[in-house]
Formats: C-alpha cells, structure tokens, sequence
C-alpha cells in the first residue's frame, strides 16, 4: 500500500534497507480464550470486511466450520476438548496470522514487496507482487498461508492493516460480543492481558498467561491462555514457536557466499584462461599425424 | 563440405540433438532458479515473462531436462566407467590444470575429469528433480517439513550444478578444437591423438 511507504519496515526479497523517517507505535491483537465463547461473530465480520466469501462446505462433525484456513476464510475458530485436573474443558482459539516481529512468511518469500512489514508490527500480504511459489507456507511457524487454488496467490490475515491504517480497530475486534477481542498498542494489550491473567489465577487457573512467543520475536496478535504452560492444548498451538532451522540455513547466510563462490569460478575460469593459456594441440602432434598421411 | 574427410567423428547427430536440448533446458532452468535464490537475480524472471510466469515455467522444464537428461545418461554411461588410468589421470590433474599434459596417462573416450563431471551431473539431477518435486507447490503438496528440506536440498545442490557446468564449459573453451565436437560431431586425429590417444588408437588402428 503506497499511502503508508513511509510506515514500512521490512519488504521481502529486498535487500537494502526500507524507508525509516516515520516510526509509529506497535499495535496488537489480544485474544482472550477464557473470555471467547466461539459464537464466529468475528469470522463473520473477517469476511464482511473483507469482501471474501468461503464456499459452503460440509459438517465434519465437530464446530470447526470451517474445517481450515483457506483463502477467503483468514480466521477460523479451532474447538477442542480436553481433560484438565479431571474437568472437561472446551477450549476455543481463534486461529489466523499471528503477524511475528520476525515473519517466517516474509524471510522465505523470493518475489520482492510481496510481503511487507509494517512498523507498527502487522505482517500484510500483496497479492500483486506474489508470484505463486508458496515458500511463505514453508517459512510460516504457524502454517498460516493458504495458497488459492484459482489464482495460485497466498492469502491470510492481513489484521485489516486498512481499518488500523484509518485508526480503525480490526473487524474482527469490532464484532466480538465478549470483549475476548482487544486491540490496541502493544504495550497497553500486554498490561490488558497482564490484568486477566491475574483474574484467571485468582479463579484457580493457576498455570494462565500471557502467549507471546520469544522465538518469533514476539507476536501481533497475541493470547491469553488458562493453560500457557501447554499451548498445544489449543488445538496444537506450538509451544516454542521458531523459524525452522532449514529456513534460516535456507535463506541465511549462505546464498551470498554461494553466489559469491559462482561468481569464483567463473573469474577463476576466466583468469586461468589468461594466465596458463588455451590447451592447444601441440604443432608436433599435428606434424606426427601428418607424417602419417604422407606415408 | 567436409574439410578433412579423416577426421574422427566423436558424436553423431542425434546425441549432438540430446546435448543440445538438456543443455539450453540447463540454461533456462539455471537462469529461472537464480531468480529465485537470491533476490539480486530476481530481475532475471523478465526473461520468462515476469515473476509468476518463471514460477509456472520452471518446474517443467525441470521435467522436461531429467527426461532428456536420462536419454543422455543411457547413451553414455557405460563409456564413463571408472578405470586405473582415470584414477591415476585424477591424481595428476594438477599438472593438467597447470597446462603440462606430458605426464598423463592415456586416456580413452573420456579422461577420469570428464567421467568424474558425467557422474556428479547425474547426481545433481536426481537431487535436484527429487527435491523439486517437494518444492512444487502447484502439483504437490507435501509435509511442510519434507519442503523445508528439499528446498535447502535444491538451493545446495543447483549451485553446485551450476559451479559444475561452468567448469565443464570452461574445459571445452579451454581445451582448443572440442567445442566443433558438440556443433558438428567431428574432431581432428590431432587432437584425439593428444588428448584421448587410446579412443585415438582406437578408431584409427593405429
């Protein structure tokens, strides 16, 4: 988005640095999961705001409707129930892009200004640039991209950048009836969620916190959690999020030195070229074989 | 218009034909890759028609060189059979590099350089077609883990591929008289008689 060029932190496939002269605050989504009640008031509002409907599908079974994260669907409520201190308990998370102060998506990504980094911490996908190869869902820690069957472009959550861009709160935020949904900057969230969560420890839920992964740097979009010493009861909410290894090796350091290394051999080729001289046939030989004919 | 009717013929059309082919393939496929290995290459995509259409391309040219890559490698792959004189050809390269050939063995066909390069080639195909295969988002769609990995695999193993071509092209510029063997097949008896004096002795019977 032109308009915020100056908002800009990171740019995928780029390599200098992005235009700097206006900082703005990080902002950030809290989802409360001990106060959301899973009525998908906000899945309804992701698509409304959005403009992007979902094909009907089928019931699975369970509440998960739908089943996945798709392209036209870039949030979806993940029901599950578990067993804690011999109580069942209905766990509902709100799943989506959790816009990571180091994207996975975004160091992947080899088409440039295909995803973009805002300032203020939101991670936005531009179909435009996106050329179709998926490696965001190979980056992703939170297998998050989905790549549209139709067009072959990726697409999630994009914590409605326009609506924030406008001081507007997210639609999702908007529509949520509990007030499981927060929005604001990040600092103000994390004091928010700090309240709750001794709330939650009064009330018994003596493991509850704050998830905000160290291991992406922190995240956009963060949750409460009654259990945060498990995350993975939230329908496999990865305990310590990171950059795989693979990407990191992948899209590290040694792209650079392996291009310069190409870049050798073909200087190398090249110099010995003109430093030992073209293997020639020897004058001899040539004379040898002639002799040959002569006879 | 043949200009020296004794000269050795080292490659017939049809596998002129099939080098040709798997090697503009290696071209194109190495000129799209770039574009997706770093973004310093990424301009090279204006060469297939911008970002999207390199990403659609790609893939099946890489089919479309393992298949002629095979036929390559079923032509040739019994004349590249390691032997004593290649291992010992191997040990002196130095020398040759150095551009002293006096003290290498004999060779065939093929030098122990030039078999090596043939074998590490097919290696590289194999890996690269494999690991592609895990990459291709558009076909296939693997555990995220398998194409974490195969994307290392193929990024790893295309720069090592494309170090290994540039050295083989390099060899035909520098070895003077080889490259008219892949345009039109034929070769001067000098030049078999220095650089392959067995493959020499061979089709002349002397």
């Amino acid at each position: 988005m032109a308009l915020q060029s100056l908002d800009i932190k990171q740019r995928s496939a780029t390599t200098t640095p992005a235009p700097q002269a206006r900082q703005t605050i990080e902002v950030a989504k809290l989802i409360d999961v001990s106060a959301c009640i899973g009525c998908k008031a906000c899945q309804v509002a992701c698509m409304e705001w959005n403009d992007v409907r979902d094909e009907v599908g089928h019931n699975v079974g369970v509440y998960d409707n739908p089943a996945d994260l798709t392209e036209n669907s870039w949030t979806v409520m993940r029901f599950s129930e578990v067993e804690q201190n011999n109580k069942l308990e209905w766990l509902i998370r709100k799943d989506g892009c959790m816009h990571c102060a180091d994207p996975g998506c975004l160091k992947a990504c080899p088409a440039p200004g295909a995803i973009i980094q805002y300032a203020n911490g939101i991670v936005d996908f531009h179909q435009e640039n996106c050329i179709g190869c998926g490696y965001c869902v190979s980056g992703c820690p939170f297998n998050v991209p989905r790549i549209s069957k139709k067009d072959s472009k990726a697409y999630k959550c994009t914590l409605c950048s326009d609506r924030v861009a406008v001081n507007q709160a997210p639609a999702c935020v908007k529509a949520c009836p509990t007030g499981a949904i927060q929005f604001g900057s990040k600092e103000d969230m994390k004091d928010y969620a700090a309240k709750r969560v001794t709330d939650l420890k009064e009330r018994g839920f003596d493991k509850a916190g704050l998830y905000d992964p160290a291991g992406v740097g922190g995240t956009h979009v963060m949750y409460v959690l009654h259990h945060a010493d498990q995350p993975n009861l939230y329908s496999g909410l990865p305990v310590n999020p990171s950059i795989s290894p693979l990407v990191a090796l992948w899209k590290g350091a040694t792209k650079p030195l392996a291009t310069l290394a190409l870049a050798g051999v073909a200087l190398g080729s090249l110099f010995h070229y003109v430093m030992k001289g073209p293997n020639e046939v020897s004058k001899e030989i040539e004379a040898e074989v002639e002799k040959e004919d002569a006879q | 218009m043949i200009r020296d009717p004794k000269d050795l013929q080292r490659y017939d059309a049809s596998e002129r034909a099939n080098h040709w082919v798997v090697g503009i393939s290696f071209i194109l496929l190495a000129l799209s890759g770039l574009a997706f290995f770093h973004p310093a290459f990424f301009p090279l995509t204006q060469l297939f028609g911008g970002g999207t259409w390199a990403r659609i391309l790609h893939p099946y040219l890489g089919v479309f060189m393992a298949f002629f890559f095979l036929l390559l490698f079923l032509r040739f792959w019994k004349l590249n059979r390691m032997t004593d004189a290649d291992r010992e050809w191997l040990s002196r390269v130095k020398e040759m590099v150095n551009g002293d050939d006096h003290n290498m063995p004999i060779q065939g066909k093929y030098n122990g350089g030039q078999k090596m390069m043939f074998w590490w080639m097919t290696v590289c195909v194999v890996l690269l077609t494999l690991s592609g295969l895990f990459i291709w988002r558009a076909q296939f769609n693997v555990p995220v883990d398998l194409a974490r990995f195969g994307a290392v695999v193929h990024a790893a193993v295309a720069v090592l591929m494309i170090a290994l071509i540039m050295v083989h092209v390099y060899a035909a510029i520098w070895t003077r008289g080889t490259l008219r063997a892949m345009w039109y097949g034929t070769v001067t008896r000098a030049w078999a008689k220095q650089h392959h004096r067995a493959w020499y002795r061979q089709m002349t019977g002397k």
